[in-house]
């Protein structure tokens, strides 16, 4: 057996692996040729597309990007898409928490084909999942529920899409709480709401609006999964997703890039948002 | 909290769930199969059906195995290597998921379009990249890019290096350290994070319809085909193209339902959007 070849041995956990053979131009550039196609991997498909986009939706000026974004039917459909956004965002943390809960505290048969269901809307392709929805609430509804080209059909594609941020956020937080601490407060006599309000709800609420957050940013930037259910009507159901494809359909592309600025800054203060509450309440770990 | 309130409760979600999931994914089964398994095998076997199949199958296996070394590269480079600016670089691989995907087919096209940065060298070496497949899979391949990484790195971060540092000493060479070492004890975590980025690729329209121009039988893929024939009148095509889908991702479900680690599921139920999924750390704040 030829002997280890003479390597630095200091003992480092956390840094890079000692690379005996770390000398020599031939070494180095093979030491570097992994980050650099990645990084270059990288920069073409993200970095530089982002560069362009914002690049593009100043390169007016920032009159320009003001007036893209605060032309009347713009306005609209970023007024639209926060609106559901925000109240999808809402409803579905309330419709969370009660299947997280059933999911936990509840047993009955088939509870494990209904834990696997709610994975469903994530797993499955926008446009399918639009589909669905046409299918069951569109115009030929067997419930004679017809939603399509309405706000309630956009609102109805974002709560599929956004369930699973909604349930999986609470449900492990719920699963962990102490219900000891539950069944002391009840033996104090506290009643059921009481100890839903003071002691369920304040343990699990940052989960409740990090799952919120996430599913807002989902809902902020959706398109495949709305855009067949609602008619893509102008000022009435066009969201911001399908206001940006129109302009960039008719050759707008500065504007398209405007528009898609605001989305891109929405969704990144609200993930950041989602980082503060996370360390702030240190739920890092199991949200 | 639990006797008067169980059954309403239990009624209240699983009636949520049946409205909202069940019922409309099996729909679309009673739909594609309503005027029998004949009407929907011939719609999903036209030329342009057939076309919009094997270009998404194209796409899958150029796109899939880019990101599948991509992913793997770079969690080497984040989990292995304290630099500056490491934040940022995992800041972006994240990004996609955070971003429309129709944000993310214009932002291909401001780059790689015909007056888009690229634009002019590209024409002049004749190569087509938007409206072509090129852009096809460019974007496809962003949507999906955080996937893999997302699943191996904190695998990666949890081994440590204890075993490549002594295979080193024994004077193993590095690609032999990832093959014997390495490789074995992230696999389970790849092939997750491949399933994960197959089924994006598999599913992703608003990206895809932006910088693909949609053309029947050259630059659709099957969920281009599936929006065109609701529009085009073609709606058992259509609805037969999305019980292929379907199927897959209920597979896809199969296959990530096998990972029962508590530490796993998290991590996945995370994943679509979520920038720190692995760890309290959040990659578009972290210092380090």
């Amino acid at each position: 057996m030829s002997p280890p070849p003479a390597v630095d041995l200091g003992v480092r956990p956390d840094g890079p692996i000692p690379n005996p053979f770390a000398h020599g131009l031939r070494r180095s550039v093979g030491r570097w040729a992994g980050p650099g196609l990645a990084v270059t991997y990288l920069s073409l498909l993200v970095v530089l597309p982002l560069a362009a986009l914002v690049s593009k939706a100043f390169t007016s000026g920032f009159g320009a990007f003001w007036q893209a974004v605060s032309q009347p039917e713009a306005v609209a459909a970023l007024k639209l898409t926060l609106i559901a956004s925000l109240i999808v965002a809402t409803f579905n943390a309330l419709a969370g928490l009660v299947i997280a809960w059933v999911l936990v505290r509840d047993d009955f048969r088939g509870k494990q084909a209904v834990n696997a269901m709610i994975d469903l809307p994530f797993a499955l392709p926008t446009v399918v999942a639009g589909l669905t929805l046409l299918s069951l609430y569109g115009p030929d509804s067997i419930f004679h529920l017809n939603v399509a080209d309405t706000k309630i059909g956009i609102v109805v594609a974002l709560a599929f899409v956004t369930l699973p941020f909604s349930v999986r956020s609470v449900q492990p937080v719920l699963a962990e709480l102490d219900r000891e601490v539950e069944e002391a407060a009840s033996s104090l006599g506290a009643t059921s709401s009481v100890v839903l309000r003071r002691v369920i709800l304040p343990g699990i609420a940052p989960a409740m609006l990090a799952g919120a957050g996430l599913a807002f940013a989902r809902a902020v930037g959706e398109f495949g999964s709305v855009v067949l259910i609602s008619g893509n009507l102008p000022f009435k159901t066009e969201v911001a997703s399908s206001w940006i494809y129109s302009l960039s359909q008719s050759d707008q592309l500065s504007a398209a890039a405007a528009v898609s600025v605001v989305l891109v800054v929405v969704a990144l203060l609200v993930l950041v948002a989602i980082g503060l509450l996370r360390r702030r309440f240190d739920i890092g770990e199991s949200v | 909290m639990s006797s008067p309130w169980k059954w309403p409760l239990r009624i209240l979600a699983l009636g949520y769930l049946a409205g909202l999931v069940a019922l409309p994914v099996g729909s679309i089964f009673f739909r594609a199969f309503q005027h029998g398994f004949g009407a929907a095998w011939d719609a999903v076997t036209t030329p342009d059906a057939l076309h919009a199949l094997w270009l998404t199958f194209v796409v899958v296996l150029i796109a899939v195995p880019l990101n599948t070394v991509f992913g793997v590269g770079m969690s080497l480079i984040l989990a292995r290597h304290r630099f500056p600016g490491a934040w940022l670089l995992d800041a972006f691989v994240d990004l996609p998921l955070a971003v429309s995907p129709v944000v993310v087919g214009i932002a291909l096209v401001l780059v790689y379009g015909r007056s888009g940065w690229f634009g002019d060298w590209l024409a002049g070496h004749g190569i087509a990249v938007i409206f072509s497949l090129p852009g096809i899979v460019m974007a496809s391949a962003t949507v999906s890019l955080p996937y893999v990484v997302r699943e191996v790195l904190p695998v990666l971060q949890e081994i440590g290096t204890d075993q490549e540092q002594a295979a080193t000493t024994l004077g193993a060479k590095p690609f032999a350290i990832f093959r014997r070492i390495t490789l074995p004890s992230i696999r389970r975590s790849l092939a997750y994070g491949v399933t994960l980025t197959t089924a994006r690729v598999l599913g992703e329209f608003g990206a895809v319809v932006v910088v693909s121009g949609a053309i029947a039988g050259r630059t659709q893929t099957l969920t281009l085909f599936i929006q065109d024939g609701i529009e085009n009148l073609n709606v058992v095509g259509a609805y037969a193209g999305a019980v292929i889908l379907a199927l897959i991702a209920l597979g896809v479900l199969a296959i990530l339902g096998r990972d029962t680690t508590s530490e796993g599921r998290k991590r996945r139920w995370r994943s679509p959007s979520d920038p720190s999924p692995s760890s309290s750390e959040t990659p578009l704040l972290s210092t380090t």
